[in-house]
Formats: C-alpha cells, structure tokens, sequence
C-alpha cells in the first residue's frame, strides 16, 4: 500500500479528515520550499500537495499566477522542485507528496525521465491538471507501474459518464473542484458541494477531497464534513505573497493559518462524533 | 489540373483530419482541466450536429456574401511580378473584407454557433486588436455582450484599436499577467470563461486551443481556399504552383491549405515571424526553431525553454507574436505536406514599402511577412508559374508603427 492509502486509512480510523495544503515549489525562494513542508507537517497537514511553477497557469487564479512567477523569477525547474521532494525525503518517510501542476515541463523532461526521476524522489501521486484521462491513456500505466497515482479533478459540471471514467482510472484521491472558476475566486457553498460530493460517490471509491474557496478555518471545518480531505491553497499562498520578502514570517504566517485549520477540523469531528 | 468539381462555397466539410477526439497526428488533443471539458463537449456537439445542416452553412454563406463582402477577388500583382522577375504573384485579398481581414470569416462563424447554442455574451483575446475588433464588430451585428482580454502591452502600443472595439460596443479587459501580451490575454479568457461558461462563448481567434476550435476555425476560413480554386480555375485555367501564407496562430494560412492539401502539386509555405533573426531567441517561429509540447489546450509546437516554460516572443507585428501555432500546421510539417519557412522583422517591413509603392495596396505587417518570402520564391521559379499569397489582412493599423521605424512622428 502507498503512502497515499495509507494516510486515508488511518484518518478514517481516528474519524479525522486530511488537511491537504498547496504551496508553489520555489515560492519566495528555492531554500524556502523544503523547511515549508516540514512547516506543514508539524501544522497538521496529512498530504502536502507541491505546485510546479508553469508560466501559463491557465486553470489557477491571480494569487498562484504570481506565486509561480515569483518562483520562476529564480529559475526553479521540475528538477528542482524533484530534488526538494529528495530532501524532504531525507526526514519525512511518511506524509505523501503530490506534485500538482502543468503538463507542459512533464513533456519537456519526456515521460519514462520524469516517472523515474519523480519516484526515486518519493513523490506518491500527481496531479496534471491539462492531462484529462483521455490524453492520459497512454502514459497511465508507465505512472502506476512506478507507484505513482494519478489524480484527477472532478467539477460541478462534470457529466455522469465522466465521474463513472474517473472513479475506474483515478488513484490516490480524487480532486472535487468546489466551484466554477479558478483557484482563489469565491467563498466555498458547502450544500451544493455535499449535493455533488452525493452524486460523485455513486461511482468513485476514491476518498473525495476538496478545493477551491477554502479561505480559513471556519470553512475548513465545515466543508470536512461532507468530504474526506480539504484542500487549502491560495489562502495560504497569499500568506506567502504578503511576505515574500521574509520567507522565515511567510512560513510562520502560513503554519499558523494551516494550524488553525487542523484544529477547527478536528474540533468539528469530535463534536459530530 | 483543374478543380471545378463539386465545389462548395462554405468551409470545408469533408475531412479526415482531426480524428474524433481531435487529434492531427500526435498534434491537438484536448488538454485543459476539467472544470471546460462540459463546455467543450457541448461546444463540440453543438457543431458536429451544425457542420452538416444547410441552414447553418446557408446563413454562414449569406453573411459571407453580404456582410462580410465575398468572394474577396485574386489579383494578379502584375508590377511586383515584374520586379520578382520569376513566377506570376497572385493576392487573395482577404485585406477586402469587412474590417480589413480574413479574421472576420471565424468570427461570423463563430457568432453564429454562439447564437444557435443561446449564448448571449461572447469573449476573446486579441494581440493587435484584429480579432477583438472582428469579434467585437460581429457581437455589434448580433446584439451579443463583448468582452475582449488584451494583453497590458499590447492595449498601450494598439490604441487606435482598443478604441475601434470600445466604439463597437465592447468592453477591453487589460491583461497585467506573465509577458502582457496575446499568450496572456488567451490564459485570461479561458479562466473567465470557465467561471462564466454557462451564458458565455469564447470565440478563440486562431486555429489553435482545445478540440474542437482547431477545426470549426480551420472549416470557418477554408473559404479563402476554395475560392481561390474556383477563382484560378475561372482566371489562368489551372491551379496555382504554389500557395503562401503568413503564420502566427495560423488560421488564414490553414484556411488557405486546407483546401489544398489533398492537390500536392501545389506547394505550400507557411511564413513565421522571424524577428531579429533565426539564429537568437528574438522571434515567433515555434514550427522553424520549437519543439512540440502542450498549451493552451493542444499539442504543437511551441517556442519553449529546456524545462518546458513558454518563452517570450518577438515580431514586429503584433499578430504574430505567439509562441505557439495551430495543431494542423505542426502536423502539415511532421508529414512534410507544407514547408515553414521565416521572414525578419526587416524583410517583412521592405515587403510592406514594395508591396505599397508597386501595387498601391498597404498589406498588415503579418501579412508582409509572407509577401516578403513569396517575392523571393518568386525570383527562384519560372516566368510561366504561379504563386498565390494569401493577402489576409491591409496594414492601416500599422502605419504608426511604420511611422515610427521610419522616424516620422504623426
């Protein structure tokens, strides 16, 4: 079982969800990124997802447009981002890491380099967010073969016969994108995320996670409810915005805020349990 | 060889290329999340069902006719071929059409699929201010909401444009993200869209982005093609030996091809910008000197760095400035069907002056381009051969910038 499983396993047997945080790999800087994850880990995040900074992030809003360009300011590349997975390795053997990001610099490395490279480092799944399941159909099995899940996103516009597609291809989890925008628009509706959350269920086996619109602890705890893991990202990106300058206060800055979620999550559990 | 056979006069509905779930080879595809893939299927539903319904194609045919002012005429540049000294230079004068363009052929088409699917705002992203202005001129036709995303640079160095949009009724959205310019201003357009794509259509501007626009733009233009069969048929009785058309995205060059893909006696050469020169980074010839990667929703070659971000461009001409290239074209080169050739900024601005002063007619700075790689095929080829170029567009928007390169201040 992978390290992905794993978590999901033990989360429901402690009747918790996962705090899944995004942050952008090389956001303010290259050194920044490693102490960050372990940041994250002691906050209470169960996944971390590590965005590879693309320059034409077509599906994510202004708040990780400038995060990748403030980390592509100093040239971090996907083999970057895969060392700093290396060494976030070097002491963390057990929260999974998902790379999430563009198709494009996968392509520029060539598949068979990337699927090695990424599992030598110990990166559990990916996520492609250009890479729908039918342009992914020909790499799928040079992924899992490695041990590495593909995850895919589902929407509020997603049909029937698609949710049935990627309930039987997607792994790991799977990525329910709360709202129609990009990343950092609105607040989050959580009745209509449970009406779909209900309707995805019906064919994905797969725990279901969360995000878009998550934007502090309050919404945190009350999307946990009707998922099995929320996914924070450009609540805490912003963070590192507002301190790109002093990565030590950003990492300080986006613990205390990933904390605060961890707790008003586990706070709600207990009083549901 | 003539082809007179069983023309039509509408875009091309007979085709191989792309397969069902649009892909040229290993070229286009549909790579964009999940949040467009609904859109995109009812888009492409929508036009399968569209495509073969002769009341769609007859009033796409009547606003060619009588809005947009087609058939656009083939003229034979009679001055410029003197000067060439070799083969005879033909222009499809696509610069004849409503708004100065072949830009427009698209945009009809577009609004009309817009207005068959109950779509009542309509987007689009713009470089020079062409297609935003064509997009913006077909929404004023049929009383549809505009938006058009331009990039930030691009707003300040085509003003006269932005306004042409805001006096059609449209609203220009500047776009302050990555480079500020068309690249930018498409990423904008797809986020807007996929926020809004319940009551809005993204008319996408070139032959290039997910399935299905590389094709229903590509039918949309086919009509330069064709009519340029029946015209050569009509006028010198043969076709042509070769066709050449400017490409930055590449729709009035695949609307040119297409229709002639399946003659291979007629060459074909697309013309990309080649800016300051092949030889350094500064131009926007992803088929001359890219590799294939995927942005924007499809697989084709683009100018990238070793690590697969998407590089700056440069060209004189706004409308070139693109590191990408529609999917067809990637294909047309893998298959050695059509040659991609490149014209300088220099080249391209001595094209425009020669095309100016011999035939009185004042191409678009894009168009230039392939002007000025036809006048050199020319010299190469026979007196007794023919070389159609694709004029697709009248330079009146770049005259402050030649202005400007010559010293002259307006």
């Amino acid at each position: 079982m992978n390290r992905i499983s794993k978590t999901f396993d033990a989360l429901a047997t402690q009747g918790k969800k996962a705090l899944i945080p995004y942050v952008t790999a090389g956001d303010p800087n290259k050194e920044a990124t490693v102490p960050m994850m372990h940041a994250l880990v002691e906050a209470g995040a169960d996944v971390i997802e590590l965005g590879v900074p693309f320059s034409d992030p077509m599906a994510d809003g202004p708040t990780i447009q400038l995060a990748c360009e403030r980390s592509l300011a100093h040239g971090t590349s996907l083999r970057d981002v895969l060392g700093m997975v290396t060494e976030f390795r070097q002491t963390n053997t057990t929260t999974p890491i998902v790379l999430m990001g563009y198709l494009n610099p996968v392509e520029a490395m060539g598949y068979p380099t990337f699927v090695e490279l990424a599992s030598k480092a110990g990166v559990d799944g990916v996520l492609v967010v250009d890479m729908p399941p039918e342009e992914a159909c020909d790499v799928d099995a040079m992924f899992e073969q490695a041990g590495l899940d593909f995850i895919y996103l589902l929407a509020p516009t997603s049909t029937e016969e698609r949710i049935k597609t990627i309930g039987e291809v997607g792994r790991g989890y799977v990525y329910y994108v709360s709202l129609r925008g990009v990343t950092g628009s609105a607040a989050i509706d959580v009745e209509d995320v449970e009406r779909n959350l209900d309707r995805i269920r019906q064919h994905v086996k797969a725990p279901l996670c969360v995000g878009f619109g998550i934007q502090n602890a309050e919404a945190a705890a009350r999307v946990s409810d009707v998922c099995d893991g929320v996914i924070v990202g450009s609540a805490l990106v912003s963070r590192i915005a507002e301190q790109a300058d002093n990565p030590q206060q950003a990492m300080k800055d986006v613990s205390e805020l990933a904390h605060s979620m961890r707790v008003a999550m586990d706070a709600h559990e207990a009083l549901e349990a | 060889m003539s082809i007179n056979s069983t023309e039509k006069t509408t875009a091309d509905f007979n085709v191989d290329l792309p397969d069902a779930s649009g892909h040229f080879g290993i070229f286009g595809g549909r790579f964009v999340s999940e949040t467009l893939t609904a859109a995109l299927d009812e888009l492409q539903s929508t036009y399968e069902k569209l495509r073969n319904d002769p009341d769609f194609q007859a009033e796409f045919d009547k606003e060619l006719a009588h809005y947009v002012g087609r058939p656009s005429p083939l003229y034979f540049a009679e001055r410029l071929t003197e000067v060439c000294g070799g083969a005879k230079i033909f222009l499809k004068r696509e610069d004849l059409n409503h708004t100065g363009a072949h830009k427009v052929n698209n945009t009809i088409g577009q609004a009309l699929l817009a207005k068959y699917m109950g779509k009542k705002k309509v987007i689009a992203e713009t470089g020079a201010g062409q297609h935003g202005v064509a997009s913006a001129t077909v929404a004023a036709r049929f009383g549809l909401e505009c938006k058009v995303f331009m990039g930030a640079t691009d707003v300040e160095r085509q003003k006269l444009n932005v306004y042409r949009m805001k006096l059609l009724g449209a609203e220009v959205e500047s776009v302050t993200c990555g480079t500020k310019t068309l690249k930018d201003a498409m990423n904008e357009a797809m986020r807007h869209w996929v926020t809004n794509v319940e009551d809005t259509f993204y008319i996408i501007g070139t032959a290039a982005g997910p399935h299905p626009y590389p094709m229903l733009v590509r039918d949309f233009q086919s009509i330069i093609g064709r009519e340029t069969q029946r015209q050569c048929d009509a006028q010198i009785g043969r076709q042509p030996d070769a066709v050449v058309a400017c490409v930055g995205g590449g729709s009035n060059a695949i609307g040119m091809f297409h229709p002639y893909i399946k003659y291979p006696e007629v060459q074909m050469y697309g013309v990309e910008a080649g800016g300051l020169g092949l030889h350094g980074d500064d131009h926007a010839a992803p088929l001359s000197k890219g590799k294939p990667g995927v942005l924007h929703g499809n697989r084709t070659y683009l100018m990238e760095d070793e690590n697969g971000q998407i590089m700056g461009t440069h060209s004189v001409s706004a409308g070139l400035d693109y590191p990408g290239v529609g999917p067809e074209h990637s294909w047309l080169k893998d298959v050695g069907r059509a040659q991609y050739v490149a014209a300088t900024d220099d080249e391209a601005i001595d094209a425009f002056h020669k095309l100016t002063r011999l035939e009185g007619i004042m191409p678009a700075l894009e168009t230039s381009h392939a002007v000025a790689y036809a006048m050199k095929l020319a010299a190469t080829m026979d007196k007794d051969q023919v070389i159609v170029v694709n004029l697709s567009g009248r330079g009146d928007k770049d005259i402050h910038t030649i202005a400007e390169l010559d010293g002259v201040t307006a």
